[in-house]
């Protein structure tokens, strides 16, 4: 081959690469477009103050349902922080074990699940004993799913602090529990918190393992053993429907999703961000 | 004194390790679980359950075949349109774009990746669809005569799900290769370049370095697409036929899952749709572990012949 047909290849290939990019950005263009557009013309006070309306009727607004996502979420995040943070802490600290090798895999594995299997899972424990649906077992749900993303964040998150830290605390003569909850894991909280905030806005979005666990009310219930109404769910319930109002009402649904979505990984980045200018320093 | 601290050292394991066990027997009480729901369709149909396609509760016949085609089917067809794409932007970004546009390109694929399924099925359903159904028309009728292209063009079908699946997987693909294309050790390109290599040479040269990773990365994109459930129930069409056709409406594991249970009304039924969980958990377990299995022997062979690098540096 010639060097020319070699530089042409070689030139083709780069303006490939350079294609794909822009290829994945006009879908990250045109979906948040759409949702930006549509929500912004659907959007209302009463989607955020007013309960569904009967079927048919127009109007109303998902005040139940962003409760509902706010209190299943908030369970979530109460069942899925602590084992989360400490299993973390469990893969960091004896990180060569291989007992730690096993947790990791399952974390991973664990990740992997579709979330419809991990519904399908909360049903069985969780609805089928109590013969109910309701906001408890959706929460269990989403906090399956959300235990494998604090521990291993946790787990990346502590193995960047410096090692001379923890060994400056234990020559002092501190146990390895004291050097660890008072040096290691404050020097990486800010990035666990952050890793928290992400893990909640993704469950936050999950609809498919809440169809059969929290299920859907069109009431305004906040109690841990009814059925509750969250925004993805009612978001999937009114794009299915036949009427108009119903889609404009999804389409304010979906805004606020992305909205809440774009906030916290901007959030993240940024303190991500400061973080890594804190240790380059 | 000794004694004590080295008992305090053990109550630490112990109790921290506790709950990276609750991890573990998490994942074993799924399986569990679901296997043990299953068994009155296991026991009643046994291996026919996923040997026949005829799908009818009323009748209380359950053939699940035409849900493992269209879940395979469909998540094939979305990894051939990502994985070229992927594969562009993991190359773009580590090798071609300038160093401070790089961040910004990650971030940007990324968020890719953080929109929620639902939204994606939104879009889907009004404006991907429709979009998809024009172009079905539009195409010629000569092609429209292949098994590829027949039916009647409702937009609604395999195709609009395959390609809402790629948007969704390709930021996994892309980040997990370039993650894999970053432990080829430098020498490499720099021996290709001293050889005269062009660039896309040198690229290419890293890019079969890393194979194993890559087809890892793949694997995982693999695995998220199989049990992807809200985008694709809500733009295939939900028809248990299986079809060549990638206009025709048809049906995955997770989305009969997602639409049937809570209609299931009798004990039969139930125990089949938790089988197809059982079945499908079992699938992205394996295509999850390989993945990962190959993605980790790509980053030790990598580590091995790299200096190595200071720990606090990376990330």
């Amino acid at each position: 081959m010639t060097s020319s047909v070699r530089k042409a290849i070689s030139g083709a290939f780069a303006v490939f690469c350079t294609a794909s990019v822009l290829l994945a950005l006009v879908p990250l263009g045109f979906i948040l477009f759409f949702v930006v557009r549509q929500g912004v013309q659907s959007i209302n006070l009463a989607f955020f103050t007013h309960l569904p309306l009967p079927v048919g009727e127009a109007g109303g607004g998902m005040a139940n349902a962003i409760v509902g996502t706010l209190l299943v979420s908030g369970l979530a995040a109460a069942m899925a922080v602590p084992i989360g943070v400490l299993s973390g802490i469990y893969m960091a600290e004896y990180a060569g074990s291989r007992f730690a090798a096993s947790v990791r895999f399952a974390a991973d594995t664990l990740n992997g699940v579709p979330s419809i299997v991990i519904g399908l899972f909360a049903y069985v424990v969780a609805v089928l004993p109590f013969k109910q649906f309701s906001a408890a077992a959706g929460g269990f749900a989403l906090g399956v799913m959300m235990i494998p993303i604090i521990a291993r964040t946790t787990e990346e998150l502590l193995l960047l602090v410096p090692p001379t830290m923890r060994e400056g605390a234990l020559a002092l003569g501190a146990t390895r529990a004291r050097a660890v909850f008072t040096v290691v894991v404050p020097a990486a909280l800010p990035g666990i918190v952050t890793g928290v905030v992400l893990a909640l806005a993704r469950i936050a979005g999950e609809t498919a393992p809440l169809l059969f666990t929290a299920f859907n009310n069109r009431f305004f219930s906040t109690s841990l053993r009814q059925p509750i109404s969250t925004l993805t769910v009612q978001v999937f319930t009114y794009a299915t429907g036949p009427y108009e109002d119903w889609h404009r009402q999804a389409w304010a649904g979906a805004l606020v999703l992305v909205a809440m979505v774009l906030t916290c990984s901007l959030l993240a980045r940024l303190a991500t961000r400061r973080l890594e200018r804190m240790h380059a320093r | 004194m000794r004694r004590s601290s080295s008992r305090s050292e053990l109550a630490f394991r112990l109790g921290i390790g506790a709950f990276g066990f609750l991890i573990v027997a998490i994942v074993c009480t799924i399986g569990v679980v679901l296997a043990v729901q299953s068994m009155a369709s296991i026991r009643k149909f046994g291996l026919n359950f996923w040997l026949t396609r005829t799908w009818d509760p009323v009748a209380g016949q359950f053939g699940a075949l035409p849900f493992i085609w269209g879940t395979l089917y469909s998540s094939l067809i979305a990894l051939l349109i990502a994985t070229p794409i992927a594969l562009g932007i993991a190359v773009f970004i580590s090798e071609l774009c300038p160093p401070s546009l790089r961040q910004p390109f990650v971030f940007l694929t990324e968020l890719l990746a953080a929109i929620p399924s639902i939204v994606y099925g939104l879009w889907g359903i009004f404006v991907l669809v429709p979009a998809v159904r024009t172009v079905e028309r539009a195409l010629p009728a000569a092609v429209r005569a292949t098994p590829l292209f027949s039916g009647p063009p409702l937009g609604l079908g395999l195709l609009s799900a395959a390609l809402v699946l790629a948007v969704m997987v390709v930021p996994f693909i892309s980040s997990v290769s370039r993650e894999v294309l970053k432990s080829v050790p430098a020498a490499q390109r720099e021996a290709a370049y001293a050889l005269g290599a062009t660039r896309f040479e040198a690229i290419r040269a890293a890019l079969f370095y890393a194979r194993t990773g890559i087809v890892g990365a793949v694997m995982l994109g693999f695995g998220r697409a199989l049990g992807e459930t809200m985008a694709v129930t809500m733009v295939i069409g939900n028809n248990p036929r299986i079809s060549l056709s990638l206009f025709a409406p048809q049906y995955t594991m997770a989305a009969v899952i997602a639409n049937e249970f809570t209609e299931a009304a009798d004990e039969l039924y139930l125990s089949a749709l938790v089988e197809i969980g059982l079945v499908l958990f079992i699938i992205t377990l394996l295509v999850n572990s390989l993945s990962r299995l190959l993605i980790w022997s790509m980053n030790r062979t990598g580590r091995v012949i790299t200096a190595p690098e200071p720990v606090h540096a990376s990330a």
